[in-house]
């Protein structure tokens, strides 16, 4: 019965979103604990701009130039911020909010003086993404997962999240150990032959490469929920940071289902007749279970406790 | 002897000197503005011995542990631990930062922070063994907190905070200790915890040097002090180094002269 429906018109988005969540959560525990949990906001900002030029060098609307500019501009946001910070001793968030706001206001000039008038860039699309039309209209139900015909024909950005998500978990998995310690004692990890800087510019570069990707699927408002919610309220949980990232997963992965699940039913179970939009709907839930944990949580509540970067 | 000759000679000389030291310090200048935090320091800890470095607020004495462990990048100087440059001796040197350096609300227990001086052991993906926190768990026994081994670390008072960080160096299993203020917001009962497990330190033949504050331990606690103020003003033993002169050319004006006098002749 709902097998066909749900497999060609659900399934796909439910498990792009997912995987954009999860990619997103696992670096911004880190970013958290650093007090760059910003930086996943920054970076959907300064994307435009990198859009914009790839747009002005290949003259076509293509995913791949566009990512590719996407994650140039997300380096050199990410490069300038590492400068501003340590040139002009400045605390990591106004060097962001400096970069991010100079970036996003570079874009918007270039788009205004190039000739991209054709071409459709609008907001809209950046900020909520377009999740719901990520179907799998070959599917013709759960067999379809078996048929090499349909699997040809999924949406492109289900294997490009699943690639960023493995790369993103295998370097949160190899660099661990060196990641904890030096976001803890710093000085510590440095006396221990730890590389900081580099291991920390990587951290932010695997961020921004998230970011990027699941900013082209599922727009900027996931990326920017994902980054600070499921991490912050995974905290309030547990004091043990491998508990803490295990809860993040389950939250982004919860947030994500229950958010496109509510968005397509919610509203009819209202009474209402149209659905609203999955992405607002999946930031909402995040943003509902950290408000939950801050009341509830069994881990809330020490002095001075990071909830927020 | 031309100018040259005599330099060279004297390079010689220095390096003999340094040979059998645990840490050699030469000419090791920091700044992190215009004006230098360590200015032109050498300094020659022995093998064995319990080194105080000594100076008021501000005068450089943890920056000098850094740039000597290459955690600051210094403008100009060198560091050596037993002879050899620090980035080949990681293995033997055990640092325990001020603690204000330190993130107290990160999500960890007081066991994982006595676990991440097994680092160089472990590596990247080494298997934690039964073993490893065994060993842990005799550190943290080592300075009585084998029962908080499950706490969160932002939970224990400032002394107990000071032991676990003082666990982990042990669980480092170092050649030579250095310490910024170990004994900084501590009781009388946590110091004389710390004090006697860096005299099983010494006792055992490592090397300990520590950044003190309280003048009037120095005697009781240290056999050597270095004393410092941007610069190195006096090196060697307690009865050498430690003298009211030295004191006063240290802390300038801050210290009153009697206080000075009672201390170093009390020493
Ligand atoms: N990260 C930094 N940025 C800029 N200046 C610094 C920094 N750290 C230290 N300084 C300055 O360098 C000088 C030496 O500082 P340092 O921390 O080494 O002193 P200290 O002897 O350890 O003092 P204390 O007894 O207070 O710990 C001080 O004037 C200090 O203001
Ligand atoms: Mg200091």
């Amino acid at each position: 019965m709902m097998g066909e429906e749900f497999v060609a018109l659900s399934l796909t988005p439910i498990l792009i979103g997912t995987l954009a969540a999860i990619a997103c959560a696992l670096p911004g525990n880190f970013l958290l604990l650093r007090r760059q949990a910003l930086i996943g906001d920054a970076i959907s900002h300064v994307v435009l701009p990198g859009i914009v030029v790839a747009f002005l060098i290949t003259g076509v609307v293509a995913a791949v130039p566009m990512m590719l500019g996407a994650a140039g501009a997300a380096v050199v946001a990410v490069v300038m911020i590492e400068a501003i910070r340590r040139l002009g001793k400045i605390e990591p968030g106004a060097a962001m909010g400096v970069t991010f706001t100079a970036m996003f206001a570079g874009g918007v000039l270039l788009l205004e003086q190039s000739d991209t008038s054709t071409v459709h860039l609008d907001v809209e699309h950046a900020l909520f993404g377009n999740l719901e039309s990520l179907i799998w209209l070959d599917a013709t139900g759960w067999s379809s997962l078996w048929d090499r015909d349909a699997l040809a024909y999924l949406p492109v950005e289900l294997p490009r999240l699943l690639a960023v998500l493995i790369v993103v978990a295998l370097f949160t998995w190899i660099y661990w150990r060196p990641l904890k310690l030096s976001t803890f004692d710093e000085g510590f990890a440095q006396s221990m032959g730890i590389r900081t800087g580099p291991l920390g510019f990587a951290l932010v570069i695997v961020a921004a490469l998230a970011a990027v990707a699941a900013f082209d699927a599922v727009g900027s408002i996931i990326v920017i929920a994902m980054f600070i919610c499921p991490p912050a309220a995974a905290r309030l949980m547990t004091n043990s940071l491998g508990a803490q990232v295990a809860w993040s997963v389950l939250f982004a992965t919860l947030s994500a289902v229950l958010g496109y699940v509510f968005a397509g039913y919610g509203p009819i179970w209202l009474g209402a007749n149209n659905a609203v939009s999955a992405a607002g709907m999946i930031a909402a839930v995040s943003g509902v279970i950290l408000a939950i944990t801050a009341v509830a949580g069994p881990c809330r509540s020490r002095s001075g406790a990071p909830a927020e970067g | 002897m031309t100018p040259l000759e005599l330099a060279t000679s004297n390079g010689a000389r220095l390096q003999n000197a340094h040979a059998g030291a645990a840490l050699a310090i030469r000419g090791m200048t920091v700044s992190y503005g215009q004006k230098p935090a360590v200015f032109s320091v050498d300094m020659s800890v022995p093998v064995g011995s319990m080194t105080a470095i000594i100076g008021p607020n501000g005068a450089g004495k943890s920056t000098l542990l850094k740039a000597a462990l290459g955690v600051i990048k210094p403008l100009a100087g060198t560091a050596t631990v037993f002879g050899q440059p620090v980035a080949d001796a990681r293995a033997r040197i055990a640092y325990v930062p001020q603690r204000a350096s330190v993130d107290w609300d990160f999500p960890t227990r007081v066991l994982d922070v006595v676990l991440m001086g097994l680092y160089r052991e472990l590596g990247l993906l080494g298997r934690l063994r039964g073993t490893h926190k065994a060993k842990a768990m005799d550190c943290l026994a080592r300075v009585g907190m084998q029962d908080f081994a499950s706490r969160q670390i932002g939970q224990l008072s400032g002394g107990q905070q000071q032991r676990v960080f003082l666990a982990r160096a042990l669980a480092q299993n170092a050649d030579l200790y250095l310490l910024d203020e170990p004994f900084a917001g501590v009781d009388a009962a946590t110091e004389k915890a710390i004090i006697d497990v860096l005299k099983s330190l010494r006792a055992e033949g490592k090397t300990v040097v520590a950044v003190h504050h309280d003048l009037s331990t120095v005697a009781d606690y240290f056999d050597r002090v270095f004393l410092i103020n941007t610069t190195r003003v006096a090196e060697g033993t307690v009865e050498e180094a430690f003298t009211p002169q030295t004191l006063q050319e240290a802390y300038g004006g801050r210290l009153a002269t009697g206080q000075l006098g009672q201390t170093a002749l009390g020493a």
